[in-house]
């Protein structure tokens, strides 16, 4: 492999260096058109009837006027109707899809994800207690959101309380996740062994993560805590270069390793449990997603984190999609969608490519 | 100095110094305290009494990152990176102390060059985990180097290496020390590599120093004898420079006539790797 006879000028390197830097912005700036053309399909889907170019000229006349022409009934199905479901996808997979990169790089475990991880369980058992526990008496739907949110920081808490202690390894991190994710589960049946019928059914309802619920109000909630979280992370983002060769190696770089994992760990925690009080369970998107981006682009994290939101961005609504075209006019909640391709995709990208770290 | 792991004392009385332009070689028997005494210049482990210095200032002073722009430390331990990664974006990573959130194109035309240093630049665009280990130490030692470091830490550099691969590696870091005007410590257990390369040699002995000196000084068969209970003969060669044969171990058994024990044989490692 080491073959001197090859001579290799400053400049080929210099040049394979850039095309390569290169390819991953080309992989960014596309995977934000397949995002924002996957967001025109799920505009024009529906009741009423309506063209993706409607669904863009819709979206577009409230912030140019006087460029685009729409109707009345366009204009408020797609405002009113679709795109806070729309947007309440496109954030949670790129809150999942960074968060779950971010934790498969801080842990050193391609499983690691919020939902491998028990955040989700966390959130689950949160929703089912105030549910079956009597929300439907007072505070109703928002005790119910607090409460998954709650919950679910508690979980993150928990795993960031142990990574702080002293000898905590990244294993140890996944193992406390894992143990929590089997405890909550376990509270969660309970409850619901226990619960009256109609509430059981509830919980069962909200645990399957969903877009049915999405609404302006949350949206904003979520995309405002993701908007700050983004731009701490990227910061971060050589730091987590640099873990990834080992914590000795990070640490001799000049990383402190402890402090950048409970650091990334806290904003990740905030950003998944603003996502999933309101939509409940959507696995694989956190733990594929990455791995797709990883696949094409390499980890440099720089890029890496962006990517791997843009592309949990696109898993979510295309499932979306998906979720309502299968049976119409049922909606199968995404959660279910994403699981179900998710799996095979996944198994798909194990036995067509090696990843270099199975 | 002194270092320990809650009750286990690792290191007992160290007491050493690094001379600015030397090659210092650290010898001893597997456990000995070599590695831990790498980890502890580095402050990657405090040490529990006594200070180290770093051109007279107190490294528990310094931060990881202004101690990143002085000290570069290749590690022992497996240098798989966890997912894949260019060779160029891994000695990339020696530039970060520097840096701040964007390489820029300095910063990658010095990555170019310390690969070509290293004789490795037509690898750049390979994956790292690919590569075979000779490679890969290589690269570690180059994202060392990219460091721009005036202190280099070499954990067992040449373990698992074929000798080719060896005395590349040694050399290299040899004519570092020489025109760079850097200071290195090694860790190794080649005998015969310590006394060619470095300028002096510390062997250890259970966390101790029980020597210190050029390596005539150190190799001497009563020392290895005594430290690594192996009976050897010490022959000089090339310019001075003591050479060692070993003869036999001194294990106590019965079948004498397996008296292969060479003191040469790099240490078995295994990596593991979570996944």
């Amino acid at each position: 492999m080491n073959s001197p006879e090859v001579e290799v000028s400053d400049e080929e390197i210099w040049n394979s260096y850039q095309k390569y830097v290169g390819r991953k912005a080309i992989f960014i700036v596309s995977s934000i058109l397949i995002l924002i053309l996957a967001a025109g399909v799920a505009g024009s889907m529906g009741q009423a009837k309506i063209t993706i170019w409607e669904a863009y000229a819709a979206f577009l006349v409230k912030f140019f006027p006087g460029l685009f022409t729409t109707s009345w009934l366009a204009e408020t199905t797609v405002w009113n109707l679709r795109l806070p479901r729309i947007a309440l996808g496109i954030v949670t997979g790129i809150g999942l899809g960074i968060a779950g990169c971010i934790m498969q790089g801080i842990l050193k475990n391609p499983l690691a994800s919020p939902y491998t991880l028990g955040i989700s369980a966390g959130a689950t058992f949160g929703a089912s207690l105030a549910i079956i526990g009597g929300a439907g008496l007072v505070g109703g739907e928002y005790l119910i959101i607090g409460n998954a949110f709650i919950f679910s920081l508690m979980v993150s808490f928990i795993i960031i309380g142990f990574a702080a202690r002293r000898g905590a390894t990244p294993e140890t991190m996944v193992l406390v996740g894992i143990a929590i994710l089997y405890i909550f589960s376990a509270g969660t049946t309970l409850l619901q062994y226990f619960g009256e019928e109609q509430a059981v059914v509830q919980s069962v309802f909200w645990a399957v993560g969903s877009l049915d619920r999405a609404s302006w109000s949350k949206v904003l909630i979520s995309a405002s805590v993701i908007a700050l979280s983004i731009p701490l992370l990227i910061m971060k983002s050589w730091d987590l270069n640099l873990l990834a060769s080992g914590d000795d190696s990070a640490r001799s770089l000049g990383v402190n390793v402890n402090r950048i994992r409970i650091y990334t760990m806290t904003i990740i925690s905030l950003m998944v449990s603003s996502i999933v009080c309101f939509t409940g369970t959507i696995g694989f998107i956190g733990l594929v997603a990455p791995h797709i981006t990883r696949l094409v682009i390499g980890t440099d994290y720089r890029y890496l984190i962006p990517a791997s939101g843009i592309v949990g961005a696109i898993l979510v609504v295309g499932s979306d999609i998906i979720s309502r075209n299968l049976i119409p006019p049922i909606i199968i909640p995404v959660g279910v969608i994403t699981a179900f391709m998710g799996g095979p995709l996944f198994l798909y990208l194990i036995m067509k490519r090696r990843m270099g770290y199975f | 100095m002194e270092f320990g792991y809650s009750s286990r004392p690792i290191l007992k009385k160290i007491s050493m110094e690094l001379r600015p332009s030397e090659m210092l070689g650290v010898i001893g028997p597997n456990g000995s305290g070599k590695s831990t005494l790498i980890q502890c210049i580095d402050g990657l482990l405090k040490p529990k009494n006594g200070s180290i210095l770093l051109d007279g200032t107190d490294i528990k002073g310094i931060s990881r990152r202004e101690m990143a722009k002085k000290v570069g430390y290749v590690p022992q331990t497996s240098s798989r990176s966890f997912f894949p990664s260019t060779v160029l974006d891994t000695v990339l990573m020696g530039r970060r102390p520097h840096l701040g959130w964007r390489s820029t194109g300095t910063d990658v035309k010095k990555a170019i060059k310390v690969l070509r240093l290293m004789g490795i630049e037509d690898l750049a665009m390979n994956d790292i985990n690919q590569l075979s280990g000779g490679q890969q130490q290589k690269v570690l030692i180059a994202r060392a180097l990219a460091q721009e470091p005036s202190v280099l830490l070499l954990d067992e550099p040449t373990s698992n290496l074929d000798i080719k691969h060896q005395l590349e590696v040694v050399e290299i870091i040899r004519e570092m020390v020489m025109e760079r005007d850097i200071s290195a410590i090694m860790a190794v257990h080649d005998l015969n590599l310590a006394s060619k390369y470095t300028d002096r040699i510390i062997m250890m002995k259970e966390g101790n120093i029980v020597d210190q000196g050029t390596p005539s000084e150190v190799l001497t068969p009563e020392n290895i004898r005594s430290v690594y209970g192996v009976v050897a003969e010490v022959i000089n060669n090339n310019g001075g420079k003591p050479h060692i044969i070993p003869v036999k171990s001194l294990r106590r058994h019965k079948n004498s006539e397996l008296n292969s024990g060479s003191s040469v044989t790099p240490q078995k490692r295994s990596a593991t790797v979570i996944s």
